[in-house]
């Protein structure tokens, strides 16, 4: 336990001496949002019927492209090896890490996606429902995501690999997060689609860690 | 799995499909003959679909064998990882291949039965949809096992990949089959196997089977020369 | 004379299909040194990355005490010092505070951390982000690293990397103390360590 809360600080002190990097995530999810309604038109109608799905997928496609650092930048400076060597589970590292990325990335992408959703044309109640699925949500994109970052350590164009790698697994995520916003617009019940969200994200959790574990064990030797 | 430790030393594998590999090839020409003139000449048309029921006797088989080897990409991906079958590398490295293929096979059968059925290539069928995701995590695995200089790195992390793979496919059908029902009316013609009747079961079930065999003949084929391009590597190593 | 802390037998790893050593045996007891020596890609480091359990050996067991190590890999682990050929540091870090994570990764407490920073002279380095100090200067870090960790075994991969005089003399004097304390390392060089050991050289 020593052991996983010290990873877990030493990750967020990491991107605390560097606030940048993660300025630079959001950013991009911001300027991924606003491209929609200049692509598509400002009608409201329109937008907000997309609304939760362009949300969905940007902040999707925003937690990838900070994933690719994740195992990356330890693997590159040799503490990888430390983390591998440390006398205890492997997998309670994996989830260190993957909690420090979520505490930085899926938590501030669900407090800014309600933001943006009021360009969008969303009422309160779905602001509120959109914060809550991504908030139950991003776990899981970032167990998903931080395996597929595990597995293209060292492989060539690894960028676009962990994305071909991570999306087709994070479908189930996004169907039911950006369901939810849309079952509420229909005025059908949202506990099922956030009880499922929830499910999916402990799926994640159950499995992930060991996943993760053996494709870092792997990338070491 | 026997048959996998019995087979597990390449050599003895090669003695093995040099063996088989060629009465394996005839046997699947004559069985694939027999089941299109079946599918083509004999199976009636469909009251409702007409003459493009006939699509479904190579688009069913295929969905079926493009799951099956996303299953056997999952067991020589454990017993890869388990056991450290050699053998289990280069089969998972030739299979990957064909079973794309195969789920290829089946979008474009699926898109040209949709053309009259639906007047459109693609319709967000629930079917459709999750063989169009099964095709993209084949992708994922054939480029994860082929992204390192190292292949034996690329060879664990496609294993580790197809496992996860495996146990996250029905929870991506699943998510599939309910964000179809919320959004697809439902009086659309589902992409699916015809009602169930002798006459076209027999000629399914036919080419379902020949279809099979050029599946195994096409992996040990591709097995074998995987299996001389790892001693070519080895070859350039130790020069 | 007992049997040996640290037990190798018939040891072997394999790179693809190309043998990297084979049939490798060796025992090391406390307070004793043990030099890898050997041309380039004669199999040092993937030697000690099997000794510490990050590759996996083909054949052959680690036997510590007399139990196999591979069954209880946690508790082995915790046994190790390890040196990489990377330093193992992070550069928006500062040196203490790199020091003290990798200590409590551990499971340690890095009690010890002034010592380890005194012993390799990093006392006034000891507030600068590692990302300023010089070559040299990290490989004392790392070096530091090892010696906080008082762990019975040092697996050590080029320790003299970037070093100068001064620096190697307080490698060697930390070396010494290590071995004069019951420890054992097992150090991968191509110079002389400066420290009495037995060698075993590699074959390319």
């Amino acid at each position: 336990m020593i052991g996983f809360l010290s990873l877990l600080r030493r990750d967020l002190r990491l991107v605390w001496r560097r606030p940048g990097d993660v300025g630079v995530v959001l950013a991009f999810f911001v300027v991924a949002v606003v491209l929609f309604p200049l692509g598509i038109g400002p009608e409201t109608n329109v937008l907000t019927r997309i609304a939760a799905g362009v949300l969905w997928c940007a902040a999707l496609f925003a937690a990838l492209l900070s994933l690719e650092r994740l195992f990356a930048a330890d693997y590159e400076d040799g503490t990888l090896d430390l983390l591998l060597l440390a006398p205890w589970p492997l997998e309670l590292a994996a989830l260190a890490k993957c909690g420090a990325h979520w505490i930085v990335t899926g938590l501030p992408l669900s407090l800014l996606a309600p933001l943006l959703g009021v360009a969008f044309g969303l009422e309160p109640e779905s602001l509120f429902i959109l914060f809550v699925t991504l908030l139950v949500g991003t776990p899981a994109l970032s167990l998903t995501g931080g395996l597929a970052a595990a597995l293209t350590l060292g492989a060539r164009k690894s960028g676009a690999l962990l994305a071909l790698l991570a999306l087709p697994l994070c479908v189930p995520t996004l169907i039911f997060g950006a369901g939810a916003v849309e079952a509420l617009a229909m005025g059908e019940g949202i506990v099922t689609h956030v009880a499922i969200l929830a499910a999916l994200a402990l799926v994640a959790l159950a499995t992930m860690p060991w996943a993760i574990a053996a494709a870092l064990r792997q990338a070491g030797e | 799995m026997a048959d996998l430790h019995f087979l597990a030393n390449p050599a003895r594998f090669r003695r093995f499909s040099q063996r088989v590999l060629p009465g394996l090839g005839f046997a699947t020409v004559l069985m694939l003959g027999v089941g299109l003139y079946m599918a083509f000449f004999v199976a009636p048309a469909d009251y409702q679909q007409g003459q493009t029921v006939r699509i479904m006797f190579v688009h069913v088989p295929s969905a079926w064998l493009s799951m099956g080897g996303y299953a056997l990409l999952a067991v020589l991906g454990a017993s890869l990882l388990v056991w450290r079958h050699p053998l289990a590398a280069l089969m998972a490295r030739a299979a990957a291949p064909v079973g794309a293929s195969f789920a290829a096979v089946c979008l474009l059968t699926g898109s040209l039965w949709g053309r009259p059925m639906w007047g459109t290539y693609w319709v967000w069928d629930a079917r459709l949809t999750s063989m169009l995701l099964l095709f993209f995590l084949y992708l994922g695995h054939i480029a994860l096992s082929r992204a390192y200089d190292d292949s034996g790195r690329g060879d664990r992390a496609a294993a580790i990949l197809a496992l996860v793979g495996v146990i996250n496919l029905p929870i991506i059908k699943f998510s599939v089959d309910w964000w179809n029902t919320l959004h697809q009316p439902a009086s659309v013609t589902r992409l699916d196997a015809p009602a169930i009747h002798n006459s076209i079961l027999v000629p399914l079930l036919w080419m379902a089977v020949s279809l099979l065999f050029l599946f195994v003949w096409l992996v040990l084929l591709r097995t074998e020369t995987e299996i001389d391009r790892r001693r070519l590597e080895v070859a350039d190593q130790t020069q | 004379m007992a049997s040996p802390l640290l037990e190798v037998t018939d040891l072997a790893c394999r790179r693809g299909s190309r043998p990297v050593f084979d049939r490798l045996s060796f025992g090391l007891g406390g307070g004793e040194l043990l030099a890898l020596t050997g041309r380039n890609g004669s199999g040092k480091t993937t030697l000690l990355r099997a000794l510490a359990g990050l590759v996996r050996p083909d054949a052959g067991t680690i036997r510590w005490q007399g139990e196999d190590v591979a069954g209880d890999p946690d508790t082995w682990r915790g046994r190790l010092a390890w040196l990489g050929h990377l330093d193992g540091l992070k550069g928006d870090l500062t040196v203490a505070e790199n020091l003290e994570t990798a200590e409590r990764l551990r499971g340690g407490d890095a009690a010890r951390l002034d010592s380890a920073l005194v012993a390799f002279d990093l006392g006034p380095l000891a507030a600068r982000p590692v990302r300023t100090l010089s070559a040299g200067q990290r490989r004392r870090t790392a070096l530091a690293r090892v010696v906080l960790a008082a762990a019975p075994l040092w697996l050590l991969d080029e320790p003299l990397n970037a070093l100068d005089a001064p620096a190697q003399a307080a490698f060697r004097s930390a070396l010494q103390k290590h071995l004069e304390g019951g420890g054992l390392a097992i150090a991968a060089t191509h110079a002389a360590l400066g420290v009495v050991g037995r060698t075993l050289e590699l074959a390319a």
